[in-house]
């Protein structure tokens, strides 16, 4: 049985360990990025490479001594740095003397043939495509079940009673999702986990604020990497809405664009017609489209010296003028502390309330 | 009177400059350079832009700052793909879109998208759209367009013939050559050519070279079938044009061996090359017979610095050659 890993994006890992191990493979299930990770990352990653590249890479390097011989991930088409990320990571590790092989997952629709072989590398016990369709079709079930979970989580957050609340029953029905194996069992464990999750004692009049947030997708996915800002703004009393999850980034990379992302697309027209790679293009029309939605605020997450959010950075002031809601952008790296960070977002949330009160008796 | 079309001494300047500088010339437009980088340029540039932006982009931002209000028109083309198969920076794809939202009070931009995969006459047409924008008839463009395209393989040809930018457009103005003198080394520069050739921000890194007998071979002056054949040791192929080449001229230069030295010039900051200057120092661990340096420049690079490392790198090949001879 081939031993394989993958990079840690939030939760998802419960689906794709499922998948993994329901196709023959023995999993190497990667660690939560932590300090560990980072130091790893950022001493053998090159220094200007963005933050993803520095925690993935630390990611697998605490995974390969437990005898990884596969690592699966995404690719990319360009012309974002991130498509080459799979290639740099194999070459270093290649360097560090772990004999490793990355699988690498283009979208099928531009190379269906190079997708379908990747698949029977992942196949040791040469199942049918009817059965692994039938595998995917569970481990996707699965990862929507998690990001509505996390959905709901957002809503929750800012209108619990006790707080911390949400966060431990969150923590503790995503073990209920995570037993879950065939497709009933994934819906009545995600019924019943929604279920839990809506009982933590809320208040309904609390006045709670809606913030956006986009940004890139693997610091907005991953919690660790991005200081769980959401959890953070949610003990404020703010809502978040995410413009991400990974499934709408699974769907708008291998199928057809969805219409959300088409319409995103035609947000950000008047302000950046071009396709930049990354998510450039998807932060400029989300801040319209929130901004259209009367979302108090947005706040962007990139990774430092991400090209395409820099470029979004220089335009979203003009988009935040002209539709009259305040941005907020974070650079994340190494060096970003959590301290720093709450203290920008504490302060943020007051000018939007005050903003908020000011517009209201009028 | 005359449209005056400005045009920012940054970033693709090096290359298409003359072509450009021939289309506007011939639509009975004057052409307005923004100059030589300077440091009040910088300044401008690093005070508009994203502290995050690179190097060259706050530069560029600094030129156009300098065009704003001396020009009727800004022509600030964007430049997606001109060889079929690779695109530019997503910087340069977002270029226009990033100085018209910075700046309030600007002229017009002429920001014609540039992309070849288009179709067969994508470039004629893009050129057309520039054109058309200063309200010139379709048969002057046209005309224009030729003697443009006439001008540019005429720029590149002296580029292969082993001229630096500026003094091929030097030769095309002036149409006498600058001396030339030999030197004891011959080394490599690859880097992006609005680092490389801009005087100032590279800290005169040829200049130096040159006044220290060094000969310098950039990536313009390197056959380019012979760069797209060269093979990389890449699963994929890099997605950026300028990146692409440095990569392929880096690999070309190591298997040749025809060289005493490669400089890497790299600017803080660069996405790109966070990558690229990784696989070269890979590549030059490979190949260690051909002396390797990466210098990394930013907009507080100083001259001392930069000198130093210069000499005792120059220093140490000659003691190498010395010891090999």
């Amino acid at each position: 049985m081939p031993r394989i890993t993958f990079p840690h994006v939030a939760e998802s890992y419960r689906s794709f360990k499922m998948l993994m191990e329901d196709l023959g493979n023995e999993v190497i299930l990667p660690p939560r990025p932590s300090k560990h990770t980072l130091d790893l990352g950022v001493r053998y990653a090159p220094e200007f490479a963005c933050f993803p590249v520095k925690i993935l890479l630390g990611t697998y390097l605490e995974t390969c001594p437990k005898g990884v011989e596969l690592i699966v991930t995404s690719g990319g088409v360009g012309p974002c740095r991130a498509g080459h990320y799979a290639q740099l990571h194999k070459k270093i590790l290649h360097s560090l003397g772990y004999p490793v092989d990355i699988v690498v997952f283009e979208p099928p629709r531009l190379y269906p043939l190079d997708f379908l072989h990747n698949i029977q590398r992942l196949n040791p016990h040469r199942m049918s495509y009817r059965a692994i369709y039938e595998c995917i079709r569970r481990a996707w079930r699965k990862l929507q079940a998690l990001d509505n979970l996390e959905k709901l989580t957002h809503k929750v957050r800012p209108r619990e009673t006790i707080r911390g609340a949400t966060t431990r029953t969150y923590r503790r029905v995503l073990e209920w999702i995570d037993r879950a194996y065939t497709l009933a069992e994934i819906e009545e464990a995600e019924r019943s986990a929604l279920e839990e999750l809506r009982k933590v004692p809320q208040d309904p009049a609390r006045d709670v604020l809606k913030v956006g947030i986009v940004g890139e997708v693997y610091v907005l996915l991953e919690p660790a990497s991005n200081l769980e800002i959401e959890e953070t703004l949610g003990n404020l009393g703010v809502e978040v809405e995410r413009s991400l999850f990974l499934t709408g980034w699974t769907r708008d990379n291998t199928w057809a664009e969805t219409t959300e992302g088409l319409t995103v697309k035609e947000a950000a027209l008047p302000y950046l017609p071009e396709l930049l790679g990354g998510h450039g293009r998807d932060s400029i029309g989300n801040t319209v489209l929130y901004a259209k939605r009367g979302f108090d605020g947005v706040i962007q997450l990139a990774p430092f010296t991400c090209i395409p959010e820099i470029v979004a950075r220089t335009i979203l002031p003009r988009v935040s003028e002209e539709h009259n809601i305040p941005v907020l952008t974070f650079f994340l790296d190494e060096q970003t502390g959590k301290a720093g960070m709450t203290t920008r977002l504490e302060a943020f949330v007051d000018l939007m309330r005050r903003k908020k009160a000011i517009r209201r008796p009028a | 009177m005359t449209a005056r079309v400005g045009i920012p001494c940054s970033l693709l300047y090096f290359l298409y400059y003359p072509t450009w500088k021939t289309f506007f010339k011939e639509l009975g437009a004057e052409v307005i350079p923004s100059g030589d980088t300077t440091r009040e340029i910088l300044d401008l540039g690093v005070k508009e832009a994203l502290a995050d932006a690179c190097v060259p982009i706050k530069l560029y931002f600094g030129h156009v700052q300098v065009l704003i209000g001396r020009v009727d028109y800004l022509f600030i083309p964007r430049v997606v793909c001109l060889n079929k198969e690779t695109t530019y920076c997503p910087k340069f794809l977002g270029l226009p879109d990033m100085i018209r939202h910075t700046f309030r009070k600007i002229p017009p931009l002429i920001d014609v998208r540039m992309d070849v995969r288009e179709g067969w006459n994508a470039l004629a047409k893009a050129y057309e759209q520039a054109g058309l924008a200063l309200g010139v008839p379709r048969g002057t463009i046209a005309r224009a367009f030729r003697k443009a395209m006439a001008a540019e393989r005429r720029f590149f040809s002296l580029l292969q013939d082993g001229w630096q930018p500026l003094e091929a457009m030097h030769i095309l103005t002036a149409g006498t050559p600058p001396h030339k003198r030999k030197g004891r080394l011959v080394f490599a520069v690859l880097g992006y050519p609005y680092l490389i050739y801009d005087q100032y921000i590279s800290v005169g890194v040829l200049a130096r070279l040159k006044k220290m007998g060094v000969e310098v071979i950039t990536v313009e002056n390197l056959p380019l079938r012979a760069l797209y054949r060269q093979s990389v040791h890449l699963d994929k192929r890099l997605f950026w044009t300028l990146g692409d080449l440095v990569m392929r001229a880096a690999h070309y230069l190591f298997r040749h061996r025809r060289i005493d030295g490669i400089i890497h010039l790299t600017a803080f900051g660069c996405g790109p090359d966070s990558l690229v200057s990784k696989f070269l120092e890979m590549t030059a661990h490979e190949n260690q017979s051909v002396p390797f340096m990466s210098l990394s420049i930013d907009e507080h690079s100083g001259e001392a610095g930069i000198a130093t490392r210069l000499e005792a790198f120059v220093d140490m090949v000659c003691r190498k050659k010395e010891v090999c001879l």
